[in-house]
């Protein structure tokens, strides 16, 4: 990479764009599942932790980017861990002082970010090798990767299980009194599985190139 | 009938790949082979084949569903007229007209719903379309309750015949029981609908206890349960095949004398059901604290004729393709499903009917119980191997 390179050259936009769709962390590497099925049962937790993560997946790959060439790699797991431990209690006290409602309802996922498997798959796979610039974008890349897919599914579960969007109800009352009546197994975290296959599922067919041989 | 097969000779190359409607050679193949015994031949391999085929066996498992179908029409208007308080007034052809109409729409939906998905997916991969879902789409109506809404059945129904089966692969890929799985999707999505005292009687006039024997017995009043021949005969309110016992089990003589589903797993149904039963008769405490502590003391024997313990033993359970194919794991398998569907019926309050769940879940687990028996044989013939060396 030459010193020249502009900061948003095409190279670069790549890094941003390639997670949200031909390498999404979550419908392609299949990684951060479980805070997927945890936390998107209503599009507001599932947006603030989306955002939490892509703060702390760029910050960290930023941190251990600028340390990389520092980094005894017998120890870089330990390092890591300690960096995105930080930054991880910073967005959580962060949550708590002006989001505490969410806050409550993220609960523990908010702490489990750490062992979120993108966080660390990031930072082994890229910031280790890249610069800082480089890595923050490709951080802000895979958090709104991740991101999407968790407001995709939120967005069938808040909608199918309480009929609500953000808390508002959308769907009419004269629905109801038709008949119509919300999916209790929507919120169940069983159907948060099944959206995420069927999200995956749709994704495959529109790109044939990420079906596996078999 | 000869016109008939002429009609579909004439109509046959149209069909066919390169016709016009070439695109629909599934759709035709699979009406035409409902109507007519296809005439293939082997081409190569063995030329011997047994007639029984995916047909007839599931024909005859429609036919042995045939009993507890018209016994639960029957009783749906039997249940009907006698919440009313009506039942001298009305003839038994009334009443079974009357279940009949209100029965039939829920059958249609499903029967819809689900061929229509079936039709679609083989078409899509070319496969041809197969028996498989006639079964499937009569035992989803009698797991219902009769005031199902039908917009729901079509759900679940769906949702069943996608996630269940052809996400799997179709008929015979499947880890669970599709009729199951509707009738899970329904709990779990729409719980007011299948639980509770008012869903389970058609029109029930609003001074009747509509109160299934299961919630009955969960709330530890055992005196005012029916009496067991009551039970038994299926003069109860419940989902609409599930309530006789007798009609279920003369379905299950069909299906034995045939030899189509397996009388080990319905026997270790049974005796699970019965062990578990007793177990907890003899381990209840003498001053009964809470409901659960009540509910042990029923007797075992109430457990097989209540709910739907022996519907899903005959014609759950036993379903070739879920179920354990080695002949210790079937003894395994059903017997935990009895245990399984008596414990959770006993000790879960939240889950009045036990056998869906249990059926499910050792569904899940039939491979593992094959696993384990395969191994250990594998394991007892090396042993014999090395002593006689």
């Amino acid at each position: 990479m030459s010193a020249k390179e502009p900061l948003f050259s095409a190279n670069n936009r790549k890094l941003v764009t390639g997670p949200l769709s031909k390498n999404n962390p979550i419908m392609v590497q299949v990684l951060g599942i479980c805070s997927a099925l945890a936390v998107t049962a209503k599009l507001e937790p599932a947006i603030v932790m989306a955002l939490s993560v892509t703060a702390v997946v760029a910050f960290a790959n930023v941190i251990i980017s600028l340390l990389r060439n520092t980094i005894p790699s017998r120890i870089r797991i330990i390092v890591q861990l300690v960096v995105v431990a930080g930054l991880v209690i910073v967005v959580d006290q962060v949550l708590k002082a002006f989001a505490y409602d969410v806050s409550k309802q993220l609960s523990v996922f908010v702490g489990l970010i750490i062992t979120n498997c993108i966080i660390m798959g990031r930072l082994e796979a890229f910031a280790l090798g890249n610069t800082p610039w480089r890595s923050f974008l490709d951080g802000i890349g895979n958090g709104l990767g991740y991101g999407i897919i968790l407001v995709a599914v939120a967005f069938f579960r808040e909608l199918l299980g309480a009929g609500t969007l953000f808390g508002y109800k959308v769907i009419p009352q004269c629905f109801y009194d038709a008949g119509y009546s919300d999916s209790g197994l929507m919120v169940l975290s069983p159907m948060a599985l099944i959206t995420l296959g069927v999200i995956i599922w749709v994704h495959r067919a529109r790109n044939k190139d990420l079906i596996e041989e078999n | 009938m000869k016109a008939l097969r002429d009609y579909l000779s004439k109509q046959k190359p149209k069909f066919q790949k390169g016709g016009k409607f070439g695109a629909f050679q599934s759709t035709f193949n699979g009406f035409e082979s409902f109507l007519y015994v296809p005439n293939h031949t082997t081409k190569s391999g063995s030329h011997l084949r047994d007639a029984i085929d995916l047909k007839r066996t599931m024909s005859i498992v429609v036919l042995a569903l045939v009993p507890a179908l018209l016994f639960g029409m029957y009783n749906v208007g039997y249940q009907h007229f006698l919440s009313l308080g009506q039942l001298a007034n009305e003839s038994i052809f009334s009443l079974f007209f009357y279940g009949f109409v209100k029965v039939l729409p829920i059958i249609i939906v499903s029967y819809v719903v689900g061929l229509a998905i079936e039709f679609f997916a083989a078409q899509k991969r070319g496969h041809e379309i197969n028996e498989g879902y006639l079964v499937t789409g009569m035992l989803i109506p009698m797991v219902m309750p009769v005031e199902a809404p039908l917009w729901m059945v079509a759900v679940v129904t769906a949702f069943a015949v996608i996630f269940g089966k052809e996400v799997f692969g179709g008929t015979g890929m499947n880890i669970w029981n599709p009729a199951l799985i509707a009738r899970a999707a329904f709990f779990f999505s729409y719980p007011t609908k299948i639980s509770g005292d008012s869903v389970w009687i058609a029109d029930k006039a609003d001074a009747f206890s509509g109160a299934t024997p299961l919630a009955t017995a969960a709330t530890g009043s055992f005196d005012k349960l029916p009496d067991l021949a009551t039970m038994f005969y299926g003069f109860i309110p419940g989902s609409i095949g599930e309530t006789s016992t007798l009609a279920i089990l003369l379905g299950a003589v069909i299906l034995l004398v045939t030899g189509i589903a397996s009388w080990r797993i319905m026997a270790s149904v049974f005796a699970g059901g019965l062990a578990m039963g007793l177990l907890f008769n003899a381990c209840a405490p003498e001053q009964a604290m809470t409901a659960a502590q009540h509910y042990m003391n029923l007797p075992a024997i109430n457990h097989l004729v209540m709910g739907g313990f022996a519907f899903g033993a005959v014609f759950m359970a036993t379903d070739p393709v879920t179920s354990s194919q080695t002949r210790s794991g079937k003894y395994i398998y059903g017997f935990l499903i009895g245990v399984l569907a008596v414990l959770i019926r006993v000790l879960n309050p939240a889950y009045p009917e036990g056998m869906m769940l249990a059926i499910l879940f050792m569904n899940t687990f039939a491979p593992l119980v094959d696993h384990f028996v395969v191994q250990s044989n594998i394991k007892r013939r090396l042993k014999r191997a090395k002593v006689n060396a």
